[in-house]
């Protein structure tokens, strides 16, 4: 990458090349002109990003680019942090998630969560998968074990824990605590799961497990996938799309990005030649 | 020479560091050594208290005959004119000692006829040391201990026995029964009787307290709440008369009781022979345990030992403390502690909560957080001071006048008692509670934190389903050391409530069961009162030691308890990290 190219990216800020196939989906998710400060510094830059809807979406760059900023801005967990300040907006299924009125208790369950590392809750199996359902008052046993067999099945892990449900979480493999907290964030019948590395702490089997999982969540749901690994990206995701230093700098198919990027630094980082 | 050979010392100490291992690992073998040493001195001096001694006779030089325990040996510097003296047999063994001389240091019991329980005896004055056989000892209710022979075993004043071996198969025949007697004497007396008394001033305060009321009705110069009043006094009047004659017949019942049970067992007594000849009969019942020392087995040895440790933690004290057991004392220490732990707790957790999960982190959390640590560097004895003021004097006082305004002046809440202790304590050690709970949230990782918000859970949702769970065995740390704190602190507790002796423990079988009013009895003031305000102070040391050994023991059973249930919550709630 240029010492130009930073430059010009600071200077003027960037136009983000999109593909043109983006237009024949159908959009979930729609991030517009969305700026995002960290007190006075800014982290993300005029991000205009639609998602289509059920399909998977890689979110790829290096580290610091702010990628995994922008997915946790869309279910507002950068809320938590004091200084946080946004400017544009987000929607999803055309509505505003940072209009006054929205709960983000609603929110959140529309938008299921795998974090980086596997965190489950202090508590049995079948607890932690149907936390959320139990923080919302659901307390009818009958749906608590029909969502947590469910969400196990869908998630794979059923085999291996269903005589073990009563035991605790910490007692699974570092890729089995994974699914569960998969099939967690699936118990609420989420619209949209959104991933942040959840292969970085794993082995290559459970990599390739979690990796088939998500190829499978593709029939329901919409997947957004932060990732390091290129080719997890492009094993897993329809569309991928290049930040870098709080810009997003391309956007678009998979196969497209990856086989014939339409811009240098795209090519640059995917061919290994920085980040 | 190799290249890499050390060049001077610096470098080497800077380098290798072993210098700084010798240095860090002595420091923590100093700290060993300290504790393990302080330690030992407890336990040996505490385990061999109630081992029991063999009676030693002296036969002095002047005639006298002097018997009992002998409990110290030293060496102690004769002046000289006195070693001149000596005989020349003495002369020679204080040379060879470089001019010192042994002595013993006895005890020789019979208080009420000898005015003194110990006596020095140094060697060059006794002729002759003996040990009889049939020399008793006995542990009685009042005086101390008695050495003797005994001579007569008297029923009703005829003497059935005189022989040693028909003396002891009688005192073994009636001894448990005449103590069974006593002891449902002893029942009568402070039970059954004890009721009575506290419903005779219960019945008392009620007609006070229509007094009061009749005193405030005319106050108020309301004709009507005169006259109702009046008719209350007079319905409360004639109530309380009705129940001080029933009160009196049965007081006159158990009064009756307890005759016919000291009858009983008041006839049976031994006649012993004290060593210098005196005569002296002892009643049966006043015997709480006896034993010829010189002819026990190793066996009976050790029965009588844990006797007497059993004795020391299940029965009343006696003699000033000095005899009997600590019962009193260890109830109310570990039912001081639980009140504590039940009051900090809490108290400690959620201010912890607030300033780890609620407030924005800033200077004023700082400062907080500063001053709270500070607390802990506060006097003891300065909390006692502000347990005492505030709780007592404040707060009880509002309450005696609020709740209890008949007993007045007799303070109820407005004086020392185990509830104000406990609340002192839990102020005491609340900067523990708070700084290791806060601790312990810090060490919940944000990303459990933060699944749990992403689940859609609140801020109190995530902080009671994923936080406090999480922390608790972090928080049970706390609990641990603010028990051992607490179990431990003296000072405080003379000033809130804490007893050299209290007639009346804070849990019994009188309604309301538990009474928080009241004043306890407490190991740690135990201790000091044995050790500093006895009067006989060399009987009372060695239960010093004895009663250190049993606080440490119950603080060490305590945590263990805690730890343990610290281990299993630490099992279910962290188990691997990541």
């Amino acid at each position: 990458m240029t010492v130009d190219f930073l430059d010009e990216l600071k200077e003027n800020g960037r136009k983000t090349v999109y593909d043109p196939s983006l237009k024949n989906e159908d959009i979930l998710i729609d991030i517009q002109n969305f700026r995002l400060f960290y007190g006075e510094k800014q982290a993300l830059f005029d991000i205009n990003m639609p998602i289509p809807m059920g399909k998977v979406t890689a979110l790829i760059g290096p580290s610091g680019c702010g990628k995994s900023t922008l997915l946790r801005s869309m279910n507002r967990l950068n809320d938590l942090l004091d200084n946080v300040r946004i400017e544009g907006d987000i929607l999803l299924d055309g509505e505003s998630i940072y209009d006054k009125s929205v709960d983000l208790s609603e929110l959140r369950k529309k938008m299921g969560m795998v974090a980086q590392k596997p965190n489950p809750f202090p508590m049995s199996i079948f607890d932690n998968v149907v936390y959320p359902l139990k923080i919302a008052g659901v307390k009818k046993r009958s749906i608590l074990e029909e969502v947590c067999e469910r969400s196990l099945v869908y998630a794979g892990l059923w085999d291996e824990v269903k005589d073990r449900l009563r035991d605790n979480a910490f007692g699974l493999s570092g890729g089995q605590q994974q699914r569960l907290c998969i099939a967690r964030a699936i118990a609420p019948e989420p619209e949209v799961i959104l991933m942040d590395e959840p292969c970085s702490a794993l082995d290559p089997i459970a990599t390739y497990k979690i990796e088939e999982l998500i190829l499978s969540l593709r029939e329901k749901y919409t997947v957004v996938i932060v990732t390091h690994n290129m080719q997890q990206a492009a094993r897993v995701s329809d569309f991928t799309a290049f930040m870098y230093m709080g810009y997003l700098i391309e956007y678009g198919n998979t196969i497209d990005i990856f086989k014939k990027p339409r811009v240098k630094e795209t090519e640059d980082y995917i061919t290994g030649r920085f980040g | 020479m190799s290249k890499f050979a050390r060049k001077n010392y610096k470098i080497f100490f800077k380098s290798k560091g072993e210098p700084m291992l010798w240095l860090t690992g002595g420091g923590l073998i100093a700290a060993l050594l300290m504790i393990g040493l302080l330690l030992l001195l407890v336990i040996k001096n505490g385990m061999g208290t109630f081992w029991p001694d063999p009676i030693t006779h002296f036969e002095l030089k002047s005639g006298d005959k002097l018997m009992g325990e002998v409990t110290k040996i030293e060496y102690f510097k004769l002046p000289q004119e006195k070693i001149t003296l000596l005989t020349e047999q003495d002369r020679n063994r204080i040379e060879k000692n470089s001019g010192r001389e042994k002595r013993f240091l006895l005890r020789i019991g019979n208080f009420e006829l000898t005015n003194e329980h110990f006596k020095w005896v140094s060697e060059f004055e006794i002729a002759k040391i003996t040990y009889p056989e049939d020399a008793m000892i006995l542990e009685r209710l009042e005086w101390g201990r008695f050495y003797g022979f005994p001579k007569e075993f008297r029923i009703d004043g005829k003497v059935v026995a005189t022989d040693m071996k028909s003396i002891m198969k009688n005192y073994e025949e009636y001894h448990s029964k005449v103590r069974y007697l006593w002891s449902e004497k002893v029942e009568i007396e402070k039970k059954e009787i004890g009721k009575l008394n506290h419903k005779i001033e219960k019945e008392r305060l009620k007609l006070k307290e229509a007094k009061l009321n009749l005193q405030k009705a005319i106050d108020s110069n309301d004709q009507d709440r005169i006259k109702t009043a009046q008719e209350k006094y007079e319905r409360a009047e004639k109530d309380f008369n009705l129940f001080t004659q029933w009160s009196k017949k049965e007081y006159d019942n158990y009064v009756k009781k307890i005759d016919d049970l000291k009858k009983n067992y008041e006839k049976y007594a031994i006649k012993f022979v004290t060593s210098d000849g005196k005569e002296k009969e002892i009643k049966l019942f006043e015997i709480v345990r006896s034993y010829q020392a010189n002819a026990l087995s190793f066996w009976d040895k050790t029965m009588i030992y844990f006797g007497r440790w059993v004795e020391f933690q299940t029965d009343h004290p006696r003699e000033a403390n000095s005899e009997g057991g600590v019962f009193p004392a260890i109830f109310g220490t570990v039912v001081m502690t639980l009140l504590m732990s039940l009051f900090v707790v809490p108290f400690g957790v959620i201010a912890a909560i607030y300033m780890k999960e609620y407030a924005k982190s800033g200077k004023i959390i700082s400062i907080l957080r500063i001053a709270i640590n500070n607390l802990a560097g506060v006097p003891s004895i300065v909390y006692g001071v502000f347990g005492l003021g505030f709780f007592a004097y404040t707060i009880g006082a509002s309450i005696d006048q609020l709740f209890y305004e008949a007993k007045l002046p007799n303070p109820t809440f407005g004086t020392g008692g185990i509830l104000w202790a406990s609340l002192t304590l839990a102020l005491l050690t609340l900067p523990v509670v708070i700084v290791a709970t806060e601790e312990a949230i810090n060490a919940v990782p944000n990303s459990l934190r933060e699944g749990s918000y992403a689940c859609g859970a609140t801020k109190w949702q995530t902080i009671r389903n994923i936080v406090l769970p999480r922390a608790m065995p972090g928080i049970m740390t706390g609990f641990i050391l603010s028990m051992s704190r607490g179990a431990g602190e003296v000072a405080p507790l003379m000033l809130t409530g804490a007893v050299k002796l209290a007639p009346e423990m804070p849990v019994d079988s009188i309604y309301p069961f538990v009474h928080l009013e009241r004043s306890f009895m407490h190991l740690g003031f135990h201790i000091y009162d044995l050790g500093f305000q006895s009067q006989n102070s060399d009987a009372a040391i060695p239960m010093v030691y004895t009663t250190t050994l049993l606080l440490i023991t119950i603080v060490v059973l305590l945590n263990v308890m805690a730890i343990y249930i610290r281990n299993r919550l630490r099992k279910k709630f962290i188990g691997s990290v990541f």
